[in-house]
């Protein structure tokens, strides 16, 4: 019997990654765009997907949302429909957050052809997502004032690798005490020159921004 | 909690190898992990007992190595560590920093016997 120590340097989730590339072939192969939309329970993902899509009713733009979940629950999935968009339903079974394969799935069933652009809504979570890539070509999350302005600094892992971060119900700001300059700063720390939208879906402040940044993307 | 998902890769990657290299049990795994990373070290030794039943890796032990947060500060070339929260250059102030390291994330090597 002989012992051996085999050197292997592989990142941990390295199937997560290849299978997160594939799905990005697919996606290319499709000619669309797809964003991954992360953030904490109740910061405004859905809502913000429906500004966006309602945004772009006149524009011929059509979205697919894949919508993840940790329960068997349509509810987010029934408002994208009522907007007249395809939505998929992927109920994760409880774990925190969408992977790869879970993506692959979901590419079968949205019609990759039929869209232009494909937002996935992750599951409410500011830990887990952040180390599964899905293969799409934006990482974004949404923080919202009512969170407050210390997440960068409590969880700093979901905001490195972000390509994009939005910062929802800005409208709330007179009444909270929500001090811009340090959350951005701690932003700024983990991830320099991040490209920022701060938003209002309720009021639609900062939303036409946001759009003519989203519109350079799906040409 | 995404450390089962994490276990379960840790299983693969480790099983492969081995396979590849006619082990004939794996007795020690070596995981690198930044502190940047959100793992919880106890979770996964938890779930590991459990998924590497019937495998290979069945009463592997598992190793981490937590590698630090490293930080530079760009205004006095300051680097210096992440203890806990995110904070400034502790030496000058400045927010305008970079992070060196953190990230890791890795499988580094196995220790296996051989038939």
């Amino acid at each position: 019997m002989s012992e051996k120590r085999i050197k292997i340097v592989e990142n941990i989730l390295n199937a997560n990654d290849q299978l997160a590339a594939e799905n990005r072939a697919r996606i290319d192969a499709a000619g669309v765009f797809s964003i991954n939309l992360m953030a904490s329970p109740g910061a405004g993902k859905t809502s913000f997907i429906l500004a966006t899509i309602n945004a772009l009713l006149d524009q011929d733009v059509k979205i697919g949302v894949i919508e993840g979940d940790t329960a068997p629950v349509t509810i987010d999935s029934d408002k994208i429909s009522a907007a007249g968009m395809p939505a998929i339903q992927v109920n994760t079974g409880g774990q925190c957050h969408l992977d790869a394969v879970m993506i692959n799935n979901a590419l079968d069933e949205i019609g990759l052809d039929t869209i232009d652009l494909l937002i996935v809504e992750n599951v409410g979570n500011l830990i887990c997502p952040a180390a599964f890539r899905l293969g799409t070509h934006s990482n974004i999350v949404i923080a919202s004032i009512p969170e407050g302005d210390d997440k960068p600094y409590k969880y700093p892992n979901i905001y490195r690798g972000l390509d994009v971060l939005i910062i929802n119900k800005i409208d709330l700001l007179p009444y909270l005490d929500f001090d811009m300059d340090y959350f951005k700063q701690g932003i700024e720390m983990l991830n320099p020159g991040l490209q920022i939208f701060p938003v209002s879906c309720k009021s639609g402040e900062g939303i036409p921004t946001w759009l003519d940044w989203l519109e350079t993307k799906i040409q | 909690m995404h450390e089962l998902s994490v276990t379960e890769s840790v299983l693969e990657i480790a099983c492969n190898h081995a396979k590849e290299a006619k082990a004939r049990a794996v007795t020690d795994i070596h995981l690198v992990i930044g502190r940047l990373s959100s793992i919880v070290d106890e979770s996964v030794q938890f779930y590991w007992d459990f998924v590497s039943k019937g495998t290979l890796c069945e009463n592997a032990k598992l190793h981490f190595r937590r590698e630090p947060a490293i930080l530079l500060c760009l205004a006095c070339n300051n680097k210096y560590e992440l203890k806990d929260e995110l904070i400034p250059c502790p030496k000058c102030g400045s927010p305008q920093v970079r992070v060196l390291s953190g990230d890791e994330f890795n499988l580094e090597s196995i220790e296996i016997e051989r038939l």
